[in-house]
């Protein structure tokens, strides 16, 4: 049953505030990080909540972020429920744990304000932080607004906890375009998102009743297994996700998917984007159509695992798909999103035109103008009956 | 205007990165000139025989854009490590990392103690505020006990480093801590460690208003610059001993003060040695 209206509270929130108000009523047992621009508030706001006596929280404020999610995974390994934030090169300096975290199935979330990576030095948003982290295992989902960067926390640690996945699950919102601006968001009373979770029930904790070695040693005889049980563990995500969503959308009459489907039905030139430029895509959308263009949008949610069916579904008979990503995979064959895209669409039977428009780095901004001059070119390309691999929007050349 | 009238700091900063991006009151542009005095009182009309280093905070940004020479600007904590290799290929170079206590004692604290174990030929310049400032005033390594901030709204339950003591028991060959209310003996130390062979580190006490002063209520910059010139300083050849830096127990002065062999030094003799 949907949770009575006088029961929620509304507030306006950043998307790093909505973040803390989620974290905070998660009933989280750990919490550790380092500060890094834009998710700094995420923290702050919880050290907040932890010092009033809100939540029953430790909060460790570690000299790094290798120390953060190594504390994480050492919290979590004794059956925690724990969480991090972090951005840009605070991620790129976990990357090491983030391998371990999801190696050792620690059901950690971690949330993250997407940011550009060094050099040069650049606080802005762009998603290179998150593909970077593209193949460490952890589940990944992008956020497009305050609301649901605050759902989807919550959801998190219910898809992350579950017995038929237990792997840390990184929450992605735009740096500063999100982190720090302002929405309303509806948030659920907190004995709600308490009964929602329940309590952590970890398989295999360090308990000195039944001592246990996790991570040690293993060579060329069961190396190869582990990560064959965590690659099966990670194609189980979407059954679980669709689970977790569908029970949370009683509570709250929300969800999202793992793609977010706009006027796709006859669309014959989808826009393909993640993050907060669905908003614009949308928009963009509807202006065209009101002048006649069969314009779509897929919203991409969940990056990883990537909801192969769902996209190729979505897809269906476009002539042309348009990908617009803020993130470059230098020297390989399209950049990230679009290289996912090109291989899904592999075995569809009418493969549609893949364009690859690379925009946005180091938080340029990527205003409607830019979409339209992607569709231009689409229909250009569509006409002549090629196009190039990819090509990058909005940038002096 | 004649040239006694222009500030001898100018021959060595881009006059078009300038006015600097720091708050008013902060204790960088101290440390700023106690560095080019020292620079300058060396002979030096330039920056040429140079190369800095500098990481990721506020103090990161007095070398990167604003002196005149080649500079590394490089990722958070990892300072002393890229100009470790700076100097190991180009020992002609005199290689300086400016930088803050967040980024040199937390996050990159175990560079700076090897680079003083292994005695490397560098002079480090640690501008400690004792707050994470550019991020908004978080708790760091060097925060006092009980201090405010933003993540520690309850009072800093942890104890702080004392830097120089820690480097100095780290092998550096050269230490000392100084302050934004003392940039003459600062200077003359900075000189000092700029022409001392090995590792030498310089602390600079340095008030942060904007970050430190609000959130623990230390006042503006006047009244900590103030409470910085009230600090004891060490009688020379006193014994180090161990304390836990507070806010007037926190002594100044000469901390190490030796001259032995550098990184550089102990390459050259194990290379006659083969």
């Amino acid at each position: 049953m949907t949770v009575a209206k006088d029961k929620i509270s509304i507030e306006g929130l950043t998307g790093d505030a909505a973040i803390a108000h989620a974290l905070k009523q998660c009933d989280l047992d750990v919490l550790a990080a380092y500060p890094i621009t834009p998710q700094t508030i995420i923290v702050e706001d919880f050290q907040k909540f932890a010092a009033d006596g809100e939540v029953q929280t430790a909060v460790i404020p570690v000299e790094s972020e290798h120390s953060a999610m190594s504390a994480c995974v050492g919290a979590s390994a004794t059956g925690a429920r724990v969480a991090t934030a972090s951005a840009s090169a605070g991620l790129a300096l976990m990357w090491e744990i983030l391998y371990c975290a999801a190696s050792m199935r620690m059901p950690i979330v971690f949330t993250v304000a997407n940011r550009a990576l060094s050099a040069p030095i650049n606080i802005h948003n762009d998603h290179s932080d998150g593909m970077g982290m593209r193949d460490s295992g952890f589940v990944q989902l992008y956020c497009q607004s305050s609301q649901e960067a605050y759902d989807t926390t919550i959801m998190a640690f219910k898809i992350a906890e579950d017995h038929d996945i237990l792997l840390p699950v990184m929450v992605g919102i735009d740096g500063f375009i999100l982190s720090h601006n302002v929405e309303r968001v509806e948030m659920l009373p907190t004995d709600v998102v308490t009964d929602f979770l329940g309590i952590r029930e970890p398989v295999q904790p360090l308990h000195p009743d039944k001592p246990i070695t996790m991570g040690p040693l293993a060579l060329t005889d069961y190396y190869f297994e582990f990560k064959e049980q965590q690659d099966r563990a990670i194609q189980e995500v979407p059954k679980i996700y669709k689970k977790v969503e569908k029970e949370f959308e009683k509570l709250t009459g929300r969800s999202y998917g793992m793609i977010e489907e706009y006027k796709t039905d006859d669309a014959e030139i989808i826009i393909l984007a993640m993050s907060t430029m669905g908003g614009t895509a949308k928009a963009v959308a509807d202006v065209l159509r009101e002048k006649g263009e069969k314009v779509g949008v897929i919203r991409l949610k969940m990056f990883r695992p990537f909801p192969v069916e769902e996209i190729c579904k979505a897809i269906g008979d476009a002539k042309a798909v348009m990908i617009f990503e803020k993130a470059m995979s230098f020297g390989a064959v399209t950049h990230p999103l679009a290289m996912e895209i090109r291989s899904a669409l592999y075995e569809a039977e009418n493969r549609p035109m893949v364009l690859d428009f690379v925009v946005g780095l180091g938080g340029r901004d990527v205003p409607p103008t830019t979409f339209v001059e992607g569709y231009e070119k689409t229909k250009k390309y569509l006409e002549k009956g090629e196009a190039p691999l990819y090509e990058t929007l909005g940038v002096r050349k | 205007m004649t040239e006694s009238q222009i500030h001898f700091a100018r021959q060595f900063l881009r006059e078009e990165a300038l006015p600097s991006p720091f708050c008013p009151g902060c204790g960088n542009g101290i440390v700023t000139n106690s560095f080019l005095k020292a620079v300058n009182d060396l002979g030096h009309s330039d920056l040429r025989k140079f190369a800095f280093v500098s990481g990721i905070g506020c103090g990161a940004w007095i070398p990167s854009p604003h002196f005149k020479a080649d500079t590394l600007h490089t990722t958070h904590g990892r300072a002393v490590a890229f100009a470790t290799g700076l100097k190991a290929a180009n020992p002609e170079l005199e290689v300086v990392v400016i930088s803050g206590d967040g980024d040199l004692a937390a996050i990159g604290g175990n560079h700076l103690i090897h680079a003083a174990r292994r005695n490397m030929d560098l002079t480090v310049i640690c501008a400690n505020n004792w707050i994470y400032g550019m991020t908004g005033g978080q708790v760091g390594p060097t925060t006092f006990t009980g201090d405010r901030t933003t993540t520690s709204p309850y009072g800093n339950p942890e104890r702080p480093f004392d830097l120089a003591r820690l480097v100095a028991a780290s092998g550096a060959n050269f230490v000392a801590r100084w302050t934004t209310a003392h940039p003459i003996p600062a200077a003359r130390a900075i000189r000092t460690a700029l022409e001392r062979r090995g590792f030498s580190f310089i602390e600079m006490l340095s008030q942060c208003p904007t970050a430190y002063g609000r959130r623990t209520k230390s006042g503006d910059a006047v009244d900590m610059i103030k409470w910085m010139k009230s600090l004891p300083v060490r009688k020379k050849d006193e014994p180090l001993g161990h304390r836990v830096p507070t806010k007037d127990l926190l002594d100044l002065g000469v901390f190490a003060d030796r001259d032995e062999p550098s990184f550089l030094q102990s390459m050259e003799k194990m290379k006659e040695q083969i």
